[in-house]
């Protein structure tokens, strides 16, 4: 087990360096004009290059400004906005917002998910199965390019059920219809992993014996057979919460959501390399946290991972 | 061994229990699956009965209906697809296939328990082997997790598992093949049942931990004067520890007969068949003897005498329903077969 | 998107060896790409989005046959207008007409998402077999490699992507095209690899080895037609993915851009006159749905179709 963690932190260890790298080459590297890349279309003076060059370590090598700006990052130090705001504070104004829609869509599709998946799995071939198949199908597929202004058209604008936008200081309910939109991506693989799981498990032979030992059906299902189906089910959803985190780009600018996706959005527009880098490599962290922390979990569900 | 007696008393599992009945009856049982491609013929007609202290040994090959039997026989079948068709199950007098699905429940594991062919599959791999034998005593008897917890131990104990107090709490894939035959051994016996099915109990196993298991079995049953009945496929396993044999072929009991007359002058064409294919040393540079032709498919099963098609003795009569009736040899043995004396050779 | 999630619960079938199968009429025994299409073709999902993926191919390479109107002659006197004459969906803020803008942005998405997944494809394909077949090491170095790009979230490595290939006078196409390719050839690797590492144990490899065969044709003749079956799967979600996808991009500003017309612009488009004129949002939307929509049912059903598993 022990030997199992320190390898995975290894892994992640390489894979944030090699990610972070990556993004840092993508935005910096072999530029005829790193600083005019840096600011993007808008005109600099010199002494503002001269300044630039100073922070960014442009004279030096490549990789040395790797380092540089890797050094920065792993001790807290995420540089400026080039509006001039400190990077670190605009992610401890936009994190919090982004954490509690992310967290509620994760609530809501764990939710759904499990109880639907399981439902249909216990009646398979039935209405309900053959409803919720078809609806994921659909889910599955619509972008949520289409999924969220089209809810917010729908049931924020012309039905009035949810308010339209959220601001800063949003509110449980109003981060309800942006939070249902965030969970619609990820539901339905939860639904059909969850329904394929616990189908395949209904069949094993360990509910043979749990029946031979006379044990009830409520405790069947769920006491032996819910905890095998629910592992690969609880690892989906682990993954999903980094991915939602990333992802929430497109419907927090659809609702005005302040958080983190769309400050990453708006950098994106400004043309503003710091934030967009900054932003970048907190979330590439955060994903292979979350992703480690899944594996681990993996291991505490399944004792038979444990023991390798 | 503890608490045998004040166990037994303290549930009333069934009413109208007899006691002067015979502990296990089955009478005529035809079980079906429908599916998808027709009706397979599962079991047609099995009848055999068990009393205490008894070994009953269900033989014959893959498909001929021997775990469906017992399965149907304790209530675990999956329906749908599978459906009892007809027959009894009687355990003391009582039949068990119109007993209502709770009390039936009761049944299980208290009085006529069941073990598997593949151990490793058949525990549950997320819960440890203690959680999976305390959940008996405290679902079953209403026991403290404490003392349910106890009475683990002592059964890991019982069935020979060393150092049983550290390994209450491993996990089933920690165990070896062999110890973890022993540990759903243990889950079978924990309530004291009165009946053991053992369905090819060490058929995934090597051979030196076959013949510990099968002591195992055998010493546990004497011990508690447990009717067993052992299916199986493997002749070899059957002849030490069996007191009577059962040969199924097509979902049909086709011979039954106290151990040493099957072995030394078989009735039945299938059993007789059965036997010659067993290689033996004396039979070196010769070709070995099989049985020509395959099980029919439930789905489609040769009007008359099942075995038709493959046997040596078949004749017209052979091939026309209806099949062949039980001719009795001798008061405990018979055989479905037109020509019993042929093959046995009188 | 969650559409990764699916597109990984796909199965190899891999090493299974194209055997011979229950004979069909003429007495010649089937193989299992002869038993998959006959699955197909009774399935009725697959005939649905078999003909809305035609369709919508016809958009893209004939918009012609559609409208007569051309999408990029726009008045602002005509701005917000409802519908009238060809103008089926009306006008969006700048005067276009919308069924015509609609009509025409197939071209776009459908191009972008045929050659991102070919590319795709290609990496894929070569990196699988690659780690696959020849193990160790290089297997090694590539799982990395492949560790390190799923280490980036989709869309962020896109967008960051997506801005450094495009120059300023772009429409973004080749841009957008490149960013998706490069980083969506991870799951078709993966399945390619588990693929060729079942394949590779089974007895007919070995025995075609000791007659002499080298590696490529190792690769070509017999291993490659037994795994190839899930990597088509992939890619046909992968199509749906990415059409998707660049969608997304443009949708954010950061896909085509310019004049060109995609049903991602659009929608970002129509986001602030919603409210009176929900036209421009709704129809673009409904179009990319549905496209995307038929993609993946039509990969679904030709993973339901190659599923042993479900015969």
């Amino acid at each position: 087990m022990f030997r199992y963690l320190v390898r995975r932190l290894l892994q992640m260890v390489l894979t944030f360096f090699g990610a972070t790298f990556v993004v840092y080459a993508l935005m910096f590297a072999n530029q005829t004009d790193p600083i005019q890349a840096l600011v993007g279309e808008r005109p600099i003076t010199a002494s503002q290059r001269a300044a630039l060059t100073e922070r960014y370590h442009l004279d030096d090598s490549f990789p040395q400004q790797y380092w540089y700006y890797m050094k920065g990052l792993l001790t807290g130090d995420f540089g400026t906005s080039l509006t001039g705001r400190s990077i670190r504070d605009m992610l401890a104004d936009a994190w919090p917002l982004t954490m509690r829609l992310a967290g509620m869509a994760i609530v809501i599709a764990a939710l759904i998910a499990v109880t639907a998946g399981v439902v249909s799995a216990l009646r398979r071939g039935g209405a309900f199965d053959n409803v919720t198949l078809v609806a994921t199908l659909v889910l599955l597929s619509l972008p949520i390019v289409v999924l969220a202004p089209i809810a917010q058209l729908v049931f924020g604008i012309q039905l009035g059920w949810f308010a339209p936008t959220a601001g800063k200081n949003a509110t449980f309910t109003q981060l309800l219809l942006p939070a249902f939109v965030l969970a619609s991506t990820v539901v339905a693989a939860e639904l059909r992993v969850t329904r394929a799981s616990v189908a395949e498990n209904l069949r094993a032979d360990y509910v043979r014996t749990a029946r031979a030992k006379g044990l009830s059906r409520a405790r069947v299902i769920g006491v032996h057979v819910l905890r095998n189906s629910l592992i690969p089910v609880i690892t989906l959803i682990g993954v999903d919460i980094g991915g939602l985190m990333s992802g929430a780009i497109v419907t927090e600018k659809v609702f005005n959501i302040p958080g983190v996706g769309f400050n990453l959005f708006r950098g994106i527009h400004t043309e503003d390399g710091p934030l967009v880098v900054g932003f970048v490599s907190v979330l590439i962290i955060v994903f292979l946290v979350v992703n480690l922390v899944v594996d681990l979990l993996y291991a505490v569900l399944d004792p038979r991972i444990r023991y390798e | 061994m503890t608490d045998v007696t004040d166990i037994r008393a303290e549930i009333d599992v069934l009413p109208g229990l007899d006691p002067r009945a015979p502990l296990l009856d089955v009478d005529d049982l035809h079980v079906e699956f429908r599916t998808r491609d027709g009706v397979a013929k599962a079991v047609n007609g099995a009848s055999f009965r068990l009393a205490a202290g008894e070994t009953l040994a269900i033989l014959g090959e893959s498909g001929c209906g021997k775990s469906v039997t017992a399965q149907a026989i304790m209530g675990i079948l999956d329906t749908p697809p599978g459906y009892v068709t007809g027959g009894q199950v009687r355990y003391r007098g009582v039949d068990l296939l119109k007993t209502p699905e709770k009390q039936r429940r009761k049944v299980r594991a208290n009085r006529i328990a069941m073990i598997f062919q593949d151990a490793l599959s058949a525990l549950n791999p997320v819960y440890s082997v203690g959680f999976q034998l305390g959940e008996l005593f405290r679902k079953h008897r209403g026991t403290s997790r404490h003392e349910a917890k106890r009475r683990s131990v002592e059964l890991l104990d019982q069935v020979k598992i060393p150092d049983a107090r550290s390994r209450v709490d491993d996990y089933p894939h920690q165990f070896s093949g062999g110890m973890r035959q022993r540990v759903m051994i243990a889950m079978a016996l924990a309530l004291d049942p009165e009946v053991l099915i053992a369905d090819e109990p060490t058929t995934a196993l090597d051979v030196t931990v076959q013949a510990q298991i099968m002591g195992l079995l055998a010493e546990l049953q004497h011990q508690r004067n447990m009717g067993l009945i052992l299916i199986t496929h493997d002749m070899g396993v059957v002849a030490d520890v069996a007191d009577r044999i059962s040969v199924m072929y097509a979902g049909k009991v086709v011979e039954e007969a106290p151990v040493y007359d099957i072995y030394g002058r078989p009735a039945h064409p299938y059993t007789k068949a059965l036997l010659e294919s067993i290689p033996r040393l004396d039979m070196k540079g010769r070709q070995l003897n099989v049985i020509r032709g395959l099980p029919p498919a439930l789905t489609d099963i040769p009007a008359g005498c099942a075995f038709n098609p493959r046997c040596g003795y078949a004749r017209d009569v052979c091939r026309q329903d209806p099949p062949p009736p039980a001719y009795q040899i001798a008061p405990h043995r018979f055989a479905r077969c037109h020509f019993v004396r042929e093959v046995l050779g009188v | 998107m969650s559409d990764f999630n699916l597109v990984t619960s796909v199965e190899a079938p891999g090493g299974v060896p194209t055997e011979p199968r229950r004979p069909d009429r003429s007495g010649k025994p089937r193989s299992l790409a002869g038993d998959a299409w006959l699955d197909l073709r009774r399935n009725k999902i697959f005939w649905v989005s078999a003909v809305l993926v035609a369709v919508v191919l016809l958009m893209a390479a004939w918009p012609s046959l559609f409208t007569s109107a051309d999408p990029r002659q726009c008045a602002l006197s005509r701005a917000h207008r409802g519908a009238g004459g060809s103008a089926f969906f009306g006008y969006d803020f700048q005067g276009c007409d919308v069924y015509a803008r609609t009509i025409y942005g197939a071209r776009n998405s459908i191009v972008v998402g045929v050659f991102a997944t070919a590319l795709a494809g290609v990496i894929g394909l070569i990196v699988g077999l690659a780690a696959g077949y020849y193990g160790r090491w290089l297997d090694a170095i590539l799982s990395r490699f492949v560790d390190i790009m799923l280490g980036i979230p989709f869309l962020l490595g896109a967008i960051v992507l997506a801005r450094r290939l495009s120059g300023p006078h772009d429409t973004g196409v080749v841009a957008v095209t490149v960013t998706l390719g490069v980083l969506g050839w991870t799951t078709g690797a993966r399945v390619m690899r588990s693929a060729v590492i079942a394949s590779k144990n089974q007895d007919y490899v070995a025995a075609a080895r000791m007659l002499g065969a080298g590696p490529v044709r190792l690769m070509v003749r017999h291993i490659l037609p037994n795994s190839i079956a899930s990597f088509i799967v992939v890619l046909t979600i992968l199509l749906g993915i990415n059409i998707a996808s660049e969608a997304t991009l443009s949708y954010l500003g950061v896909g085509l851009k310019g004049d060109a017309i995609s049903w991602g612009i659009a929608i970002s488009d129509a986001g602030p006159y919603v409210r009176t004129n929900p036209g421009p949002l709704v129809w673009p939307s409904v179009f990319l749905g549905v496209t995307v929509l038929a993609f993946i049912m039509l990969g679904d059903a030709v993973r339901d179709a190659f599923d042993p598993k479900l015969r």
